[in-house]
């Protein structure tokens, strides 16, 4: 495959005839980046560009870099092939990525979601030839509700500790979900932020996203000046002295893996919501069907099995490694690690 | 099931074991009656038997989910539970009904004995008139593996809670061989399950002394803190199995501490029945014992094992009871009494009774300090002993595990360094995390696995290790994975035999992590020697088995 329009390196997804990296790993020249979630988004590149959504965020998170912006469906020669960037569905921002040379299509999914969720830009099928997805949730096993049967299980959580007095703490990942709870939920009462998510929120808000209005957690603020608020905060900061001023709270945390009954009790979270900003099963497998591409590359995930699953579906498929050299980059346990989950937010 | 299943959901979303209760109390008390006999029964071990293989569940949850086997398989060691694995992977229940607990446990043990296409079709139709988390407790009913983050402790003061009846004596009417399917639940919580005359009373358990508080200044655990010797009693901690003796009028038995009935399997105590004066129970040890010492814990495994004991075995693996303590005296319940009168009875019964039978006392240590005490510990190992146990003199034979008044003083383990050399991913709340490693030590130029382990390490040290397999795997076989032998353990184990089954011709006790060796390369793991000749020394060394070979 000497001629192959992308190709997959040490340091991640290289396009030879264009001279350009898809969200590297490893400092590059040219990095186009899918979205800011610190998996995709790294420090280091000479050059980057985004869509003119995921930037700002980019920007705040990796300081003063050379980056430029691009719109959804516009398209841009670089050396021999044509790029655009479409919409994932994924958080605000986020794209796939179409790489065109002389009629041949590739696309890099990115992370990506099929629902819409309300709050970003709504995943489109782009149809190609090779489409290389993430599978983090691909295995039968995974299988969202609807974004609205979650809401009301959330509001009646939130509901019934405001109606005690209570404060509700909800951890989600602080690009992304933590804006997609607060724009789904009722306003049952006020929605107080820890600092790492009020930062994104904000820079999120100021962009045009319809985010309700939040109070960052500061040193006067507690169970006492806003009973019965809704808490947002990373995962990381659920379980720490920072959480304790809210008292006798009761805490929840929404991600696609609470699905599993194993990883909600090894975190000992109470109460777990399912949902992910990825795709579930019927999601990855309606969303390849769509691209009509022939050829498939699983990437971030259940690699594995996924790809076994395509073959057998009638796809020539293959697997993409990651930076961990392993297949499963982004289960929940390494997830957590391999990113600094109060500041980034990868995943679920 | 629905009441069953709210229970669950509200016990499974909480840690705080004030709420568990809560939740349980408020359940023994508003559900229909016979749901409540059998919440009790799963909750106390008494499960009923299972009716359907994993491998039909596994073949009938694929077809229904309409996926290939080996993706219903790999779905599983990803849930890490079968249960939950087939209530993800169904198609959503299209006939949801509600059924009692009672109807569905009363269903699933009237499949004993059915052809496939009956039980098949019986499971079918359950799943499709549950929703999931329904199914996952039927699946859970069905696989027989059934915890709910309840501890028969927490369990009996809940029902303490829902009756008012004292929480001692529930445990104690809990307690015996009742059959849930016949037993109503006021029988239960007012006279007690099964038949009163063989009711065993609940054992009492000793802590680790390494959980008492550190003596001040002390750097080690020891028992100075536990104030003078001569208020304890202090006796070898043998390694058979804690048992009970009954001999009542019309009643003769022995329980095993997980409340097993084994008087059949132990025939040489029938005797006893004879000598005991009536209304005797004894708490005491099962050993295999012969010239005078008891055999290392595998010949005991071997007696367990079988249902009927053949003359052979008899004569070559005769067992003993070595008595500890005397709970019920001439049909009076002794357990207030403190343990000075209660050994006092128990040795002048036993002194009386004839030679030749199989029960003797178990030696009583004398020490002076505990200086004393610890120097005769260090000799356990040579008796067979994992340890000391001290019990305190004054103290009453208390139900359950109550810290302060019995502690159990073992033996430093044995370690081992060791590299590992396959990992795979755990259960429960383990799933999708590697957390279960074979491990290897030297052999010459190669490396001889020798042990499997998955404790002692902390959740973050499992995930560290989990990304890293991940990231070194060199094979799969299924959900096992190869890797470099590069990590080094220190596993601590309790004893060694001889194994002609395992390749390195050892088999360990109860091996487990203690540290991960970050300063250790493969290269300074420990040499396969060195465990033969911890086996030569170890008195726990007996020949081979003949069948083994």
């Amino acid at each position: 495959m000497s001629d192959a329009l992308l190709t997959f390196t040490n340091r991640g997804i290289y396009c030879p005839d264009g001279d350009f990296f898809i969200d590297p790993w490893r400092p590059v020249d040219r990095a186009l980046i899918t979205h800011g979630h610190s998996d995709h988004a790294r420090y280091g590149h000479a050059a980057y560009l985004a869509t003119h959504q995921a930037l700002p965020v980019i920007r705040h998170r990796l300081g003063d870099i050379r980056a430029e912006g691009i719109a959804y469906g516009e398209t841009r020669q670089i050396g021999a092939v044509t790029v655009s960037f479409h919409p994932a569905g994924h958080v605000p921002g986020s794209a796939q990525i179409r790489v065109e040379r002389g009629g041949e299509v590739w696309v890099v999914s990115g992370d990506y979601k099929v629902e819409p969720d309300g709050l970003c830009e709504a995943f489109m099928p782009v149809r190609c030839h090779t489409f290389i997805t993430e599978c983090t949730f691909g295995l039968p096993l995974f299988r969202w509700q609807p974004q609205k049967v979650l809401a009301e299980q959330i509001a009646a959580w939130w509901a019934a500790n405001a109606a005690e007095g209570r404060i509700s703490i909800l951890g989600a990942y602080g690009l992304g979900k933590a804006q997609r709870l607060m724009a789904m939920l009722p306003a049952i009462g006020p929605i107080l932020t820890h600092g790492a998510v009020e930062d994104t929120t904000r820079i999120l808000r100021d962009q045009g996203y319809a985010i309700p209005d939040t109070i960052r957690v500061t040193a006067g603020i507690s169970a006492q000046t806003h009973p019965g608020a809704l808490v947002v905060a990373p995962p990381s900061a659920m379980d720490s002295t920072w959480a304790r001023r809210f008292g006798a709270a009761d805490t929840a945390f929404a991600s696609g893996w609470m699905a599993l009954r194993g990883i909600r009790r090894r975190r000992a979270l109470g109460t777990g919501f399912v949902i992910s900003d990825h795709a579930d099963w019927p999601g990855l497998n309606a969303a390849i069907a769509a691209t009509g591409a022939t050829r498939v590359f699983a990437t971030h995930g259940y690699t594995a099995p996924f790809r076994r699953w395509l073959e057998e579906q009638g796809y020539q498929a293959g697997i993409v490694e990651t930076q961990f050299g392993g297949d499963e980059a982004e289960s929940p346990d390494t997830a957590e690690g391999a990113a600094d989950a109060a500041v980034a937010g990868d995943g679920a | 099931m629905n009441s069953f299943v709210a229970l669950f959901n509200a016990l499974d979303a909480t840690t705080k074991t004030s709420v568990k209760t809560a939740a349980l109390a408020e359940y023994l008390r508003t559900a229909p009656e016979a749901d409540r006999v059998w919440t009790i029964a799963l909750l106390s071990g008494r499960r009923p038997k299972r009716a359907v293989s994993a491998t039909e569940l596994r073949v009938w949850a694929a077809e229904a989910a309409g996926i290939p086997l080996w993706l219903f398989e790999e779905s599983y060691a990803v849930a890490g539970d079968l249960g939950e694995a087939i209530a993800h992977l169904l198609p959503p229940a299209q006939d949801l009904r509600p059924v009692t607990l009672d109807a569905m446990i009363r269903g699933l043990i009237a499949l004993t004995g059915r052809d496939v296409a009956e039980r098949r079709a019986f499971v079918l139709a359950a799943w499709d008139g549950l929703a999931a988390d329904g199914r996952f407790l039927f699946n859970k009913l069905l696989t027989g593996g059934f915890r709910m983050g309840v501890s028969q402790g927490l369990m009996t003061r809940a029902l303490s809670q829902a009756t008012g009846v004292e929480e001692a004596t529930l445990a104690h009417r809990l307690m015996g061989d009742w059959n849930p399917a016949t037993t109503s639940f006021a029988t239960l919580t007012r006279d007690g399950g099964g038949d009163a005359a063989s009711r065993p009373y609940p054992f009492a358990l000793a802590s680790a002394l390494e959980e008492a508080p550190l003596p001040p200044g002390a750097v080690q655990q020891n028992p100075d803190a536990l104030g003078p010797v001569k208020e304890w009693l202090a006796e070898w901690k043998w390694d058979g199995i804690r048992g009970q003796l009954i001999a009542r009028p019309g009643a003769f038995a022995l329980w095993s501490r997980g409340e097993e009935l084994i008087t059949d399997r132990f025939p040489e105590f029938a005797p006893l029945a004879d000598f005991l004066p009536p209304g005797t129970v004894i708490d005491g040890e099962v050993l295999i014992w012969r010239d005078g010492q008891p055999l290392p814990f595998a010949d005991l495994q071997k007696r367990i094992g079988r249902k009927t004991v053949g003359r052979k075995l008899l004569a070559e693996s005769p067992a003993r009871m070595l008595a500890y303590d005397l709970l019920e005296d001439a049909g009076q319940d002794l357990r207030e009494a403190p343990l000075s009168q209660r050994r006092a009875r128990l040795e002048a019964m036993v002194a009386a009774l004839p030679p030749g039978l199989p029960l003797q006392m178990s030696p009583r240590l004398d020490a002076e300090t505990w200086a004393d005490a610890a120097l005769q510990r260090a000799e356990a190992r040579a008796l067979r002993a994992e340890g000391l146990m001290l019990k305190r003199l004054s103290s009453p034979y208390h139900t359950g595990r109550r810290r302060g008044d019995w502690w159990k003083w073992k033996l430093d383990p044995y370690v081992v360094d060791a590299v590992m050399l396959y990992a795979q991913a755990g259960h429960g709340r383990r799933a999708n995390l590697f957390t279960d490693f074979t491990f290897a030590v030297r052999d010459g130029n190669d490396l001889v696995p020798f042990a499997k382990a998955y404790s002692g390490l902390t959740d973050a040290e499992f995930a560290e290790i989990t990304r890293w397999v991940q990231g070194h795997t060199l094979e799969r076989f299924g959900p096992v994975r190869r890797v470099p032998p590069e990590l080094v353990f220190e596993l601590a184990f309790e004893g060694i035999q001889a194994s002609p089954r395992h390749k390195s011709g050892i088999a360990l006790r109860f091996p487990r992590m203690v540290r991960w060796r970050r300063d250790k390369g493969v290269a300074e793991i420990d040499h396969i020697d060195s465990l033969r000749a911890l086996l030569r020394q170890a008195p726990g060394a007996s020949p081979p088995d003949p069948e083994d070979i």
